[in-house]
């Protein structure tokens, strides 16, 4: 059976640096899955373990802190 | 785009004629979509990519090029060649090619120049370097550079420009075109090769598929830089750098054809070695360009015999021609830490010169005042930008934009072209006045490029720019999800919908300001500090110079003279008669900093002088601490008063001529205590020092022997030229190995006390013994006094007791703590002109704090709930920046409290706050956590949508099969679901079983329209009809033949192969509405086999269904029941 799953993420980006590289990467034309949902932080420091878990609670299926 | 033609007039008042060439491309139009780059045909070499590939005639140089504007190629364009095309002006969306600007002439009065014009590497073309013009995989490193670049020709993949090949060995080989003395090379040193080649190696490494081998092939490795020593251990020992001290005489394409390179080597034992490389890189150095040269001949700058801009080592950043100053390499070969100081160094002293005219060109802005907020009436504006095709393409912008209208709490929406132009942020400002909106969506870009311009437009609206939220569909969706439409509209609109959900909760705050106390503290009165000092006070601000000794001038009093040969102690005279001169400069000597408390702006310290305390209150503050020269224990330094360090042996022949006399020779050794396992850093500026005072000593008396015993010489920069003086003056340099150090005895040679040193010259391969008269040793510096100041001022410190700056390349003065700036041995030893160039760099970043009226915070930083907070005080441990503390409430225990000028806004307080007492404005907790929920939603729907699918289904009920997706009718017919909106119509599991098998069945004619309810199919047995219903009104479209020439097909598969007929429904969603559905269509099977029980009696409960399998047949075998009672019961529902 094909496995279609495609698994949503939401995403923690520290804006000084994850975030600037996400741009980048927007800069660049650099294709990825769809699949993701940014929330912008100042800092990855600032990402509440708590925030992981509302994150998967509320129904992504991954949550990715980058910074 | 432009030039500086000529410079006229005087320090002060000078007046720059500057020559700009057309660009062809509206700056205030072009929004840097590429679209005319995509559509221009003509394809040039990317010089940028050192020819490695092809850009277009209209181009940006790279991606993150500033200003992000399209140029076009002059020289290169079809339509400037051919006088037609023009296709870039035909596609670009926002109407930004202007074929008709001209070049354009400006005249600029300007107080004072600073000169920046950069390098240039070093051209292997004409002396055609290790046959860089011969072979096609001898390249530059500037070319591997952007081999290595992730936004490079090859995306950072390993392979060779020629022919793909993946990479898997490469040698580096260093000094190509520096330390050279041949005609088209130079002999100075470019000081940077070194390291960036260490830095190539490593990250080849990390970038290639598998294991690569690289092999830097040097003379001296100079990583005499701060932390660069760790760097190139690192490089050594952990990632597998091979380092090979040999200069390659010559190499050659190997004959098979693959163009690989054969090196020819004498390795460090004086071997012939050869190896085969597939890539062969030029550590190509620093060289000044003939248009630099020609412009600072035009300008009348001086230039040293190397070509760089001459400085005097005391005045680093200034020019031959006062007024005019100059920063980076063009100065001399620096790397980019030294660069930046620089740039702030000229900076600084151009400020010095024009400090009467400080704030005469500002303009303030002036914004309406804020309209209150009403927050029981939420009004979001959402603004959703199309930014010309860059986001319209891909997503679906007025969808977008009516979605949000669906949103709670919007009340207005609107899409826009470009959004950042200005006819519509004059819209946005107006739409907010007029929907009276108080909160702002805006979906386009980057909020990191874009964000204040809109905070700035609602605030020109009267609306508090912090009720803006800002979203990113083009940078991190529609750029990068172009070929999924959809799904990039649905991530846009989910963006959307987070942003609203944010902005709910967004509240209206005020940035928050402090008056700035217009004094600076310089502590340590070193020629870093007094430069800083005199600096600051030549700005204009009052300046206290503490020095804990009786005298300034620190180590600066035990240097004789800089690597120029300029005198130092006469140098430092002057400038302590500059700085007692001056009215804004209090000089506290014999004093100590004790205590200090407050942030920036606003300092509190007390100064301990001669036993008395004093308080000093300033806004900035400048450490120069110092460092001091390490007393070895090693090489019999305090046990023989022949072995001295540093200065000491230079002071004795001073002092006492007559031992120079009778001395037949001496020896220096290099790194002691240096590049050692406990301190392994270099401390940069012996090998200059012993190298001066080795031409020192030979000049005065030729005949002494002077031993040099080093490890990597590293007469960096333009002082590889004492190097060589002293090479030639006879001074004998031995290298030795950490692993073999010099052994240092004493002995007794003709009655007189020598000392002996053995070591093992590497280049001959043997023992030496060697006697000299005096042994000095060049002994590591080492941090002093930096521990205290560092808990003063909450300043961090690196491994070695060095101040640590707040980022290496970036903020070389800076510290982490807002105000406070460092320079000088404090920071890392450096010879006088790098010194003094930090401090005047540290000073102008003082200077700037000093000149604002305020300090203005972002008021994006923690608050505290104190009747939350339990006074744990780890957000005070955490914070990075000190900007938390624990403070004694009266009566209520310990409570953390935030020092807003301080605050970074990061919001590891609030993170790790146990209490949730913590939260950011602007970031606040349950902003955060709405935008999460309103982000999951749809992917929570998809979810249980999977979830329901995923569910295993009935595959029978009471002994009768079902399949679980079907639709089925009252009557036992059953409706499936096709792709493209057809249905296929069966009979049930529970029909079949109950009439049995059939002898004939009609199935309605190909095209024959059927309403639902009424008869579509007959079953025939015994001469007995059924006459079954239609579930669904249609057309049929087909019906099955493989059924009708094979009824088993029925009985076997009836929900597969057993389909009857398929129909072309007519108004399928009403109908369905009708029919029964997973859980109804079980329950009602349910009872149908109830039913049947009741028709059956107890005694054949049995056997009419047991739990899987059902009787078959049960008209035949329960005669008395009949085919038209069961007809009657279960196969002509009444409607």
């Amino acid at each position: 059976m094909k496995n279609d799953f495609e698994p949503k993420i939401l995403a923690f980006l520290c804006n000084w640096c994850a975030y600037a590289g996400a741009d980048l990467a927007g800069v660049s034309r650099i294709q990825y899955p769809p699949s993701i949902r940014v929330i912008r932080t100042m800092c990855s420091g600032r990402v509440d373990p708590l925030w992981v878990i509302k994150g998967l609670e509320s129904g992504f299926d991954g949550v990715m802190v980058a910074g | 785009m432009s030039d500086v033609e000529k410079i006229e007039g005087d320090a002060g008042n000078f007046t720059v004629t500057v020559k700009e060439r057309p660009r062809y491309v509206d700056m205030d139009k072009c929004i840097a979509c590429g679209v005319c780059a995509t559509k221009c045909p003509r394809k040039v070499d990317d010089k940028y990519n050192q020819n490695l590939n092809k850009r277009k005639a209209i181009y940006v140089q790279y991606a993150q090029a500033v200003p992000l504007k399209y140029v076009i190629d002059e020289a290169n364009c079809i339509y400037f060649e051919k006088g037609k095309c023009r296709a870039c002006e035909k596609f670009c969306p926002a109407d930004a090619i202007d074929f008709s600007q001209k070049e354009k002439t400006y005249q600029l009065e300007v107080g004072s120049v600073i000169l920046s014009p950069g390098y240039q590497p070093y051209d292997p073309v004409p002396s055609n370097a290790y046959g860089y013009n011969d072979f096609a995989n001898v390249i530059t490193s500037m070319e591997f550079e952007r081999i290595l670049s992730a936004s490079g020709p090859f995306e950072g993949h390993m392979v060779r420009p020629l022919d793909g090949k993946n990479v898997e060995k490469i040698a580096w080989l260093q000094c190509v075109g520096s330390r050279d003395t041949h005609a088209d090379s130079h002999d100075y040193c470019s000081g940077i090769c070194c390291m960036y080649s260490i830095k190539e190696a490593v990250i080849a490494k990390e970038h290639a598929d598998k294991q690569l081998d690289t092999a830097i092939f040097y003379m001296d490795m100079r990583t005499h830089g701060k932390e660069f020593d760790r760097y190139y251990n690192r490089a050594k020992d952990e990632k597998g750098v091979r380092f090979i001290r040999s200069r390659i005489h010559s190499l050659a394409e190997i004959r098979d054809g693959s163009k690989d390179l054969k090196l020819i080597y004498v390795d460090e034992e004086g071997n012939m070695q050869s190896e085969i490389f597939d890539l062969v890189v030029l550590s190509v150095g620093i060289t000044i360009s003939k248009d630099v040269s020609s412009m600072a001949a035009n300008l009348g700058i001086e230039l040293d015999k190397d070509g760089f801009a001459a400085a005097s080592c005391f005045s680093p950043v200034a020019t031959s021609r006062p007024g005019i100053f100059v920063c980076g390499a063009f100065g001399g070969p620096k790397d980019i830490p030294q660069s930046v100081m620089e740039a702030s160094a000229a900076s600084s002293a151009s400020a010095a010169l024009l400090c009467d005219a400080r704030n005469t060109l500002i303009q303030e802005k002036v914004y309406p005042d804020e309209e209150p907020i009403d927050n029981d009436n939420l009004r979001i504006g959402v603004f959703v930008c199309h930014c010309g095709i860059n986001i319209g393409s891909i997503v679906d912008v007025p969808d977008v934009r009516d979605y949000a209208g669906t949103l709670p709490g919007v009340v207005y929406t609107a899409d826009n072209m470009f959004s950042c132009s200005q006819d519509t942020q004059e819209l946005i400002r107006d739409t907010v006045k007029k929907e009276k909106l108080n909160r702002v969506v805006v979906a386009a870009c980057s909020p990191r490029t874009h964000e204040p311009l809109f905070q700035e437009t609602i605030q020109a609206a009267g609306l508090n720019r912090y009720l803006l939220e800002f979203t990113n569909i083009r940078d991190q969706d529609a750029w990068v999800h172009q070929d999924k439409p959809k799904e990039a509209t649905q991530k846009a609109k989910d963006l959307v919908r987070m942003a609203v959900s944010k902005v709910t909760f967004s509240e209206p705050l005020a940035k928050l300001r402090m008056p700035m106390n217009k004094a600076g503290v310089v502590v340590g009165g070193g020629i870093a500090g007094m430069n800083a000092a005199l600096n600051m006070a030549e700005q204009g601000f009052q300046t206290y110079l503490i020095e804990q000794k009786q005298e300034l001038g620190g180590q600066g009093l035990n240097i004789d003279k800089t690597w120029q040969d300029e005198d130092v102690k006469e140098y430092i005279k002057n400038l302590k008669l500059s700085l007692q001169n001056n009215k804004k400069i209090e000089i506290l000597l014999n004093a100590r900093l004790i205590e200090v408390s407050g942030f920036v702006g606003n300092f509190k310290s007390i100064v301990q002088i001669d036993g008395s305390q004093r308080e000093l209150e300033h806004g900035v503050a400048v450490l120069a601490s110092g460092a001091k020269p390490y007393k070895p224990k090693e090489y019999l330094y305090g046990q023989s008063d022949r072995v001295t360090r540093w200065h000491e042996l230079l002071d004795n022949f001073n002092k006492d001529p007559e031992k120079l006399e009778q001395a037949k020779a001496v020896a220096f050794i290099q790194c002691v205590g240096s590049r050692e396992p406990e301190r392994p850093y270099c401390s940069k500026i012996c090998c200059t020092s012993s190298v001066q005072q080795a031409i020192s000593l030979k000049t005065r008396k030729p005949d002494l022997d002077v031993y040099i015993l080093y490890r990597d010489l590293r007469t960096y920069g333009q002082r590889e030229v004492l190097y060589t003086k002293a090479r030639k003056l006879g001074v004998l340099f031995i290298r030795y190995s950490l692993e073999e150090k010099p052994k240092v005895k004493k002995c007794m040679v003709d009655g007189k006390e020598k000392i002996e040193i053995l070591i093992k010259d590497h280049i001959l391969g043997t023992d030496l013994e060697i006697k000299v008269d005096y042994l000095n040793l060049a002994t590591a510096i080492i941090a002093e006094g930096q521990d205290q100041l560092s808990r003063l001022f909450k300043v961090p410190l690196n491994e070695d007791g060095f101040f640590m700056e707040a980022h290496m390349k970036l903020r070389p003065v800076d510290c982490s703590t807002d105000g406070v700036f460092i320079c000088g041995l404090s920071h890392y030893p450096k010879p006088v002109e790098e010194s003094i160039a930090q401090a005047q760099a540290a000073a102008e970043r003082a200077a700037n704090m000093l000149a604002m009226e305020y300090v203005e915070v972002e008021p994006i930083i923690s608050v505290v709930n104190q009747d939350k907070c339990i006074g744990c005080g780890l957000c005070e441990t955490i914070c990075p920046y000190g900007a938390i503390h624990v403070v004694q409430v009266p009566g209520e225990g310990f409570k953390a409290e935030n020092i807003s000028a301080l605050c970074k806004g990061c919001g590891v307080c609030a993170a790790a706050c146990p209490q949730q007492a913590i939260d950011m404005q602007h970031f606040r907790d349950h902003q955060i956590i709405a935008a999460i929920n309103a982000g999951g939603k749809n992917a929570m729907e998809e979810k249980k949508q999977i979830i329901a699918a995923k569910k295993p289904g009935r595959t029978s009920i009471s002994g009768f099969q079902v399949s679980d997706d079907y639709y089925y009718h009252a009557g036992h017919s059953w409706v499936k679901m096709e792709k493209g909106g057809r249905v296929k119509i069966g009979i049930d599991d529970f029909l079949l079983k109950i009439l049995g098998p059939m002898e004939e069945f009609e199935l309605p004619k190909e095209g024959a329209a059927l309403r639902k309810n009424t008869t579509g199919l007959v079953l025939k047995r015994n001469g007995h009809k059924a006459m079954i219903q239609v579930p669904i009104t249609g057309k049929v479209f087909s019906i099955n033949h493989k059924v009708l020439n094979n009824p088993e097909l029925l009985y076997d598969d009836p929900y597969k192969e057993g389909w009857l007929f398929a129909l072309e429904p007519l108004a399928l969603k009403r109908d369905l509405k009708e029919l029964f559905f997973k859980e109804q269509s079980y329950q009602w099977l349910e009872e149908e086999n109830k039913k049947l029980l009741d028709l059956l009696g107890p005694e054949f409960e049995k056997l009419a269904a047991t739990d899987d399998k059902a009787v078959f047949d049960i008209c035949d075998n329960f005669p008395e029941i009949g085919w038209e009672k069961l007809v009657n019961t279960f196969f002509s529902p009444k409607r």
